[in-house]
């Protein structure tokens, strides 16, 4: 418990695509009780929000949680502007339930898109928790893509695949999912993280098989330790708080509908708040130019 | 100057305080309350008969020395008042804003029985914020006990604990799980009540002066436990309030414009939402609000909803706010002058009226929300009497957001891996009532974490008897 100035660095940035990034954050703290699942929540500076993102990975000894976010608004946008060096006002955590690792068997994780990089320390840890996995990770397009060498390293068997088929198999990732859960072959349990209409689609496809199907919820939040509420997530029956309860829930005990609503709720704010940090990117390099 | 005589101090009227007009105030967030200056500060200060057996102290959870610090005061020794007030108090510039002093030390005072009481608690706050910005009289640390204590919170309670602990030479750090120190102080209580430069500036005047470190961006139960504190420290003070909404069990609750007061005021007062785009939490307020609820939490929901409205609407057709409340004006547990700065603000008050479905739209939004009149029937437990629904009675109000102000409890996140401590069904920490000692050894606990939500002051009462209770055992 070290003193240390406010602040978390970046100790190294990655671009994986144009749009996603990775960051080794230095957070002692953090990384000493880090367990796959899990996630941090980080703030920029002073006037910055708080947003919740799950851990990629962790190293106990250096001290540090590597993220990877894809910028999809301002906050994600303006922490991908940040560089090696820099520092960040807030880093939180670790925070929310641990991934139940055990042995079930065979195991099925799904990683789409930027879920990629949280479905990685799970896969891994089922791997050495004795379970044979089998990965399937996709994206929109091949750009997108990332971690495949890694995914495989933790990995019986990876597919991969591509919406628009420039890179492995043109298809969802719900179609080989399918495929081996049909297929003859006893899947114990299923892990879907990536953006929430792939994780609705994954849970309705186990659902009528009764696969046992684990999502990772990534809801709005603000403190993330069960304070606002802000993130409770609605079920089939009642609602529970995505930061104390989860991330991970059943799939199938998802209200998909009433979650997917809940996300769109600040939408017009959040496209005020990218437009007006555009306009300011573009203003500064505009004098930047001068 | 003659002194004056008890008849000449008793002729003197009490003194008003500037406030801000309500229709300017509804347009910003800045303080409501102006304070007193200095003349109106003595005038009021000369109003005190200085008795012998002073009742206003026994009404202060805290026991400050308020007959000490007045005569001070209008002897216009501010010094010497500080240093009467902090004997007891560290925190007055905060505690005269927020305090309830009318059914606390003002509710006691002699001259109320015939008018009006002294103003004690502007007075207080006038000397709270004559030295933060005089700086007369530092928190003095004794010397080092070579003892470590961990603080779990940095809220009221928490806060006392580590300045009184702090003062006795203990070597004290603070863990707040937010990204800023002063708990419900800024994210609970909204800036136009009391200001966050004032919680900062009081804040960080006490820890320079004590040596106190505090440690932001730790929740206790997660990124340590007190499992972990145990092992590193001598002794842990547990304030950690009550932080977990509740949520009403209706239908609707989880649409979208449906929160719960503590997201609203959290947007709104820790992430600076009413300053959104430039600061990047966004608030949404719609033009038809209703705050379930009638404590000082509902109250701030409501007054912010209001001033949101007014600032987002650029002042056109604002919208209206109101407080829906199954029991009748009488039972309102917010304070007087809280219910008074919203009346006077244009709040709508709905009471007797109770809430048994949230409406929504085929986009999931609230459209509004059907509740039934009430009445009051034979007292229950609490002693009030209970709401019965009118049968028949059911209406729809349009409204765009629903805010739920019904009440925390403690946040459970704090006890992962402390299961020997002994909660109440509740929710809420067992400890001694004098002294804070939880059921394991080491630990104390106090504030809303142990009463369930109640005021800063009661939970700054409980903050200082542990802290006297872990010096007493620290010393042994």
């Amino acid at each position: 418990m070290e003193d240390r100035p406010k602040g978390y660095k970046i100790l190294k940035k990655q671009v994986l695509s144009d749009v996603t990034k990775l960051m080794v954050i230095e957070a002692p703290q953090v990384a000493k009780k880090a367990q796959a699942g899990q996630f941090i929540i980080i703030k920029i500076d002073a006037k910055g929000e708080r947003i919740p993102l799950t851990i990629a990975d962790f190293d106990r000894e250096a001290g540090t949680i590597t993220i990877i976010f894809q910028e999809v608004g301002k906050s994600t946008m303006h922490l991908g502007t940040l560089n090696e060096g820099d520092s960040v006002e807030t880093f939180v955590g670790p925070l929310g339930h641990p991934t139940e690792i055990k042995n079930y068997g065979t195991v099925i994780c799904v990683g789409g898109g930027v879920g990629i990089a949280p479905i990685y320390p799970i896969a891994r840890a089922l791997k050495e928790a004795g379970n044979e996995v089998i990965s399937i990770i996709g994206a929109r397009n091949k750009s997108l893509l990332f971690w495949e060498d890694k995914m495989r390293a933790v990995s019986d068997e990876l597919i991969v695949c591509t919406d628009d088929g420039s890179y492995g198999r043109k298809c969802l990732v719900t179609e080989p999912l399918k495929e081996i859960v049909t297929g003859g072959k006893k899947v114990a349990k299923v892990w879907a993280i990536g953006p929430a209409i792939m994780m609705k689609f994954v849970a309705l496809a186990t659902e009528p098989l009764r696969v046992p199907t684990i999502v990772s919820l990534n809801t709005i939040m603000i403190d993330g330790t069960g304070m606002c509420g802000g993130c409770r997530v609605p079920l089939k029956e009642g609602a529970q708080f995505v930061c104390v309860d989860g991330p991970e829930f059943d799939g199938h005990a998802v209200d998909w509908d009433g979650m997917l609503g809940r996300l769109q709720f600040y939408r017009d704010e959040e496209k005020i708040a990218l437009e007006r940090f555009k306009h300011e990117c573009n203003l500064d390099k505009a004098i930047g130019r001068q | 100057m003659a002194e004056l005589t008890p008849k000449e101090r008793m002729a003197i009227s009490r003194q008003e305080m500037p406030v801000q007009d309500p229709k300017v105030r509804i347009g910003n967030f800045s303080e409501v309350a102006l304070g007193y200056a200095m003349e109106t500060a003595v005038n009021e200060a000369n109003r005190c008969l200085q008795c012998k057996k002073p009742q206003c102290v026994e009404g202060c959870p805290v026991g400050v020395k308020i007959p000490q610090f007045i005569k001070a005061l209008r002897e216009g020794d501010m010094a010497l008042a500080v240093k009467e007030m902090k004997e007891k108090n560290n925190l007055p510039a905060i505690c005269g804003r927020v305090c309830p002093q009318e059914t606390q030390c003002e509710g006691k005072c002699i001259l109320g029985k015939k008018s009006q009481p002294v103003a004690i608690g502007r007075l207080e706050r006038f000397v709270g914020d004559f030295e933060l910005s005089n700086r007369t009289c530092p928190l003095v640390k004794a010397s080092p006990s070579g003892k470590k204590v961990a603080v779990v919170g940095s809220g009221p309670a928490g806060l006392t604990c580590a300045v009184d602990l702090g003062r006795e030479g203990h070597d004290v750090t603070i863990f707040e799980s937010l990204h800023v120190a002063g708990g419900v102080l800024v994210y609970g209580i909204p800036e136009f009540r009391l200001p966050k430069s004032v919680v900062h500036a009081e804040i960080d005047y006490a820890m320079e002066c004590l040596g106190i470190k505090i440690k932001t961006d730790y929740v206790i139960g997660r990124t340590l436990t007190v499992r972990d504190l145990l092992d590193e420290f001598d002794a842990i003070f547990i304030g950690s309030g009550a932080g977990l909404p509740t949520f009403l069990k209706v239908p609707g609750i989880n649409l979208n414009g449906v929160m719960s007061a503590n997201e609203f005021l959290t947007r709104v007062n820790l992430m600076m939402g009413y300053l959104f785009p430039e600061y990047d939490t966004p608030v949404k307020i719609g033009k038809r609000v209703a705050v379930i609820g009638a404590g000082n939490v509902a109250m701030d929901a409501a007054r912010c909803s209001l001033r949101l409205q007014r600032i987002l609407s650029g002042g056109s057709d604002p919208g209206e706010v109101h407080i829906v409340y199954r029991r009748s004006r009488q039972e309102v547990p917010a304070r007087d002058e809280e219910v008074h700065h919203a009346e006077e603000e244009g709040i709508i008050f709905d009471f007797l009226t109770n809430p048994v479905e949230i409406l929504g739209d085929e986009r999931g939004a609230v459209r509004g929300m059907r509740c039934v009149r009430m009445q009051l029937g034979e007292p229950d437990a609490s002693g009030r009497r209970r709401p019965v629904p009118i049968e028949g009675s059911e209406f729809d109000m349009e409204l765009d957001t629903v805010i739920v102000a019904l009440g925390t409890s403690p946040n459970p996140l704090v006890f992962v891996d402390a299961e020997d401590l002994q909660r109440s069904k509740h929710g809420t920490v067992i400890a001694d009532q004098t002294t804070g000692k939880t059921t394991v050894e080491k630990v104390w606990a106090g504030g809303d974490v142990v009463t369930g939500a109640a005021t800063v002051i009661s939970a700054m009462g409980a903050g200082k008897r542990a802290a006297a209770d872990m010096h007493r055992y620290l010393s042994a």
